[in-house]
């Protein structure tokens, strides 16, 4: 859930970047951490194994600006994508403000991202949460590679939902900026409704 | 279940940096900090010039629901107190009102037992403000400050 300070006066929220392992959600949080202003953001906290792989989380504080007086910041989170760390991401979806799903495109991998999206679900309600109710976009990640399937098929498969969907190459970050609006935009148009 | 919405208001927030400054001279301790359960910063107190706040309350929370995570597996509603010692410095970590996470950073000017003892009394005042303050956040009186914000406002923070 946001915190908002009236005495700081900062609202604060968290967004979760969630997917099958490998399918590019640290490499999301990179991106934005390269490109954005020094005063803009905070320290990017990986908890890593050796080989690069997220063991609990990667962290990423962010300031987009002010609204009506207030700060805004984000705190981007990913969670460890393989499926035998479920336990750590059932943690890190407490007091989640929205969730951007990152899907890797390709085809091989399309039984991963639908575990992934079905382990969501469950894990969101066991927090208390609905996928359809709280802020929530997918990512089609890896456009870039010869074996992606087409939008069509994964929007059919992983949009049932029909949520903001965007095209990225989280590596060379396109599609990434777009992605972070829009669940930014989402999150806020929920504190609006003053949930 | 979804905890309420934090929110933090100018009274409150004045009393709670109050007990964090008093712990942090009383405790002899070098930083004091309150953290929500959910790794954002409430209020923090000491040498906090070149420390990472926003990182050390993440992380605090992180670990946390890690321990929380743990406890439950073994049949524990949750470890309230963590205590990490280090070569200089050491971390004493408890939970007030089961959503705040205190966390006391201290060397060796003080000692364990000085810290939980201090922890202890500010645990109490701190609880009572926090009961308060969540009551005043369900109150529907309250509205959100948010609710006049248009699409237009949204829109101007993504406009360049």
């Amino acid at each position: 859930m946001s915190f908002i300070n009236y005495s700081s006066r900062e609202i604060n929220c968290k967004i979760v970047y969630y997917g099958p392992g490998l399918c590019g959600k640290t490499t999301n949080l990179q991106y934005i951490y390269a490109k954005t202003n020094p005063e803009a953001k905070g320290k990017m906290i990986s908890l890593a194994t050796e080989t690069e792989r997220t063991l609990f989380f990667d962290f990423l504080p962010l300031s987009l600006g002010e609204i009506r007086g207030f700060k805004t910041r984000f705190h981007l989170y990913t969670v460890p994508g393989q499926v035998f760390y479920d336990a750590s991401r059932k943690l890190i979806l407490k007091g989640v403000d929205g969730v951007v799903f990152v899907a890797d495109s390709q085809i091989e991998r399309m039984e991963a991202n639908l575990e992934s999206m079905e382990n969501l679900k469950v894990n969101l309600q066991e927090q208390g949460y609905d996928l359809k109710q709280i802020p929530y976009v997918v990512q089609y990640n890896k456009r870039d590679l010869p074996n992606a399937a087409t939008v069509e098929e994964l929007s059919r498969l992983l949009n049932a939902e029909r949520v903001p969907e965007f095209q990225s190459i989280a590596a060379t970050g396109w599609g990434v900026f777009d992605t972070l609006k829009a669940i930014a935009k989402l999150v806020l148009q929920e504190l609006k409704k003053g949930r | 279940m979804v905890s309420p919405q934090m929110v933090m208001y100018e009274e409150e927030f004045n009393q709670i940096s109050a007990i964090c400054d008093r712990l942090c001279r009383e405790a002899n301790s070098k930083v004091v900090f309150l953290v929500d359960k959910n790794g954002q910063l409430i209020a923090s107190a000491g040498e906090t010039e070149n420390l990472d706040t926003t990182s050390l309350a993440s992380l605090t929370a992180g670990n946390i629901a890690a321990t929380g995570g743990l406890a439950k597996l073994i049949g524990e509603r949750e470890f309230s107190i963590l205590f990490h010692e280090g070569e200089k410095d050491n971390l004493h970590i408890s939970i007030v009102a089961g959503r705040v996470i205190l966390v006391v950073i201290f060397d060796a000017r003080s000692s364990l037992g000085l810290v939980r003892l201090r922890v202890k009394k500010s645990t109490l005042e701190l609880t009572g403000i926090f009961e308060r303050l969540l009551k005043k956040i369900e109150d529907p009186a309250a509205g959100s400050p948010f609710a006049e914000i248009t699409d237009e406002d949204i829109d101007n923070l993504f406009s360049d």
